[in-house]
């Protein structure tokens, strides 16, 4: 690992909410720093959050970016067991499922703003 | 013509609480200017449930819960001015406007002028074949029995009518939630239909809205990383918007919840897809170049949002039966738990095997794996090291015999199971299945109709 870089999930970083139309499940991503929006946007892609969601069995991943709100939505299709009205799981709404992509870990630099340093001798 | 519009949120969905209106109601009457308070209610599954409740008694079909909405607020906002605005008409909105005008009377109030929006009711006006050849994402309709409820979403104009007419409340069926607000704002700031970026403007203020606290802290705290406070006491929303669209999300003062950055834009994108083109029946309304500003402590500034020219289409929303949903859970606690749980779990699914082989089953091991799992077959349990599990088996068919068979399984295992099955709960819930189609706007009839004025 570089060692300028960190390993941090998301959750560390952003927010998320999910949302449900039917069998569409939309999950807004929202960087409480909006300096860790590139970061994310080169890291959080549409291929890894399917792979996040892989179990669901996606037939599509979209992710639009928002750069004025340091956020992303993202829109996974046929990922809710049928939605609220057909599935036979729990959580037909997919109201739970932001946790898992805020599971999803990305490297970043180290925090410019806070204090660090190198041992030079 | 007004300078600022103030509208609060009462509710943002039917299970909503029903106290929460009342410091909006407060803080709405210290505003100066219009003043609207709105409330959300109506899911999908809300209306098809008030359709066959109406179905059997003409004077119902809305939820029951309107009375513990209203009967707290409605004093305080006739005598300061604030209109109320509700889609809680559902099924039976002249049923509601008759309530309400009772409700009134009860009291002891000067009777209020209340609007009654019709027109989103399909039934009757459009035949299920109509309906069939205009599904969208899917072909369920075609397959379907009878019809429980089709619905259109209706816009914001026949809102601004009934309140240009004077309306002091106003009751509407199936309405665009976004609407409840939009509608107040093109009364109060005189907007016309054409003026993509204001409608697009009081869209997003509604959307904001009409999830009543998932703006304002609700929906949102994760202890330790995003912490809100007294939510317990979270405060609903109050929007103050401008004539030229510009909006301030806050809430009264000394409520919990928080309001900032972070807590908007999670609503902000709340259920949308395209940010580039959410459709409302008003306008095309763009997300892309809105920002959001902390001006204050709990006031954040929302601008930016652009609109484009209404859809051609209206979006309607019907329902069919989506036969039941049967549900039994039973406990496996102690020593050596997931190995009994899987045990009983593997019972169940080998007798259906031949007592009911075209069920088919979900079964979830609540404290191991169920909300994240995934459907179908038995969880992997046996390798849980958990001595307190909960099995949940589920299956959904036509009729309630056929989940029936599945229950009576569960219930079976207290006696012939694995040792120590406890808590055996069971449930058979009517579904309902519901699908999307675009309808031309040629079969959309809104209108209002003052309550007492010969409807």
């Amino acid at each position: 690992m570089n060692k300028n870089k960190t390993t941090i999930a998301l959750r560390d970083i952003a927010n998320a909410r999910s949302g449900d139309k039917g069998n569409r499940l939309n999950i807004a991503l929202v960087c409480r720093d909006p300096a860790h929006y590139a970061a994310v946007a080169a890291q959080v892609t549409a291929q890894r959050v399917a792979a996040a969601f892989a179990a669901r069995k996606p037939a599509s991943v979209m992710r639009y970016d928002l750069p004025k709100l340091a956020a992303f939505n993202f829109v996974l299709d046929d990922v809710l067991e049928g939605g609220v009205n057909a599935s036979l799981g729990l959580d037909g709404h997919g109201k739970s499922l932001s946790f898992l992509l805020l599971d999803t870990t990305l490297e970043i630099e180290n925090d410019p703003l806070r204090p660090h340093g190198v041992a030079v001798k | 013509m007004a300078r600022k519009v103030f509208i609060g949120a009462g509710a943002g969905f039917a299970g909503d609480r029903t106290d929460a209106a009342g410091p909006v109601v407060e803080a709405l009457a210290r505003c100066d200017g219009p003043r609207f308070l709105m409330f959300e209610t109506l899911a999908e599954r809300t209306l098809a449930l008030a359709q066959l409740e109406r179905r059997r008694d003409p004077d119902r079909g809305y939820n029951p819960a309107l009375e513990r909405f209203i009967a707290p607020i409605l004093a305080r906002c006739l005598e300061a001015g604030i209109k109320i605005v509700g889609n809680f008409g559902s099924a039976n909105p002249h049923a509601v406007a008759r309530r309400i005008a009772a409700i009134a009377r009860e009291q002891g109030l000067k009777q209020p002028r209340i609007a009654i929006v019709e027109g989103d009711d399909l039934m009757g006006r459009m035949t299920q074949a109509e309906l069939v050849a205009r599904e969208t994402g899917g072909a369920l309709l075609a397959k379907a029995g009878e019809i429980i409820s089709a619905n259109l979403y209706l816009g914001a104009r026949p809102i601004a009518q009934a309140l240009d007419q004077g309306a002091d409340i106003v009751v509407t069926g199936r309405v665009a939630d976004s609407a409840l607000a939009l509608g107040p704002l093109m009364h109060a700031f005189g907007w016309r239909d054409d003026d993509w970026d204001r409608l697009a403007a009081g869209t997003l203020a509604g959307h904001l809205l009409e999830c009543g606290a998932q703006v304002t802290g609700g929906y949102f705290a994760d202890p330790g990383v995003k912490d809100v406070p007294n939510l317990a006491e979270v405060g609903y929303p109050i929007a103050e918007i401008d004539d030229d669209g510009g909006i301030v999300i806050g809430k009264p003062t000394g409520s919990g919840g928080r309001v900032d950055r972070q807590t908007v834009i999670e609503q902000l994108l709340y259920e949308i897809h395209d940010p580039a083109a959410y459709l409302a029946p008003d306008v095309v309304l763009d997300l892309t170049d809105v920002s959001v500003e902390e001006i204050a402590p709990d006031r954040v500034r929302v601008i930016g949002a652009r609109g484009r020219p209404a859809p051609a289409t209206l979006k309607a929303t019907v329902c069919v039966d989506g036969g039941v949903l049967g549900e039994a859970e039973i406990s496996y606690a102690g020593v050596n738990a997931a190995a009994r749980a899987k045990l009983a779990a593997d019972i169940v699914i080998e007798r259906l095997r031949t007592r009911a082989p075209s069920l088919a089953v979900r079964v979830d091991a609540i404290g191991v794996v169920s909300v994240l799992g995934s459907a179908g077959a038995v969880p992997d349990i046996a390798a849980s090291e958990s001595s307190d599990i909960r099995l949940r088996f589920a299956a959904q068919a036509a009729t309630q015999a056929e989940v029936e068979i599945l229950l009576d399984e569960v219930e079976a295992l207290y006696c012939a199971g694995p040792a120590g099955g406890a808590g055996v709960r069971r449930r058979v819930t009517p579904r309902l299945a519901s699908a999307s189609c675009l309808i031309e706007r040629t079969f959309a009839a809104p209108g209002v109709v003052m309550l007492g004025a010969g409807a």
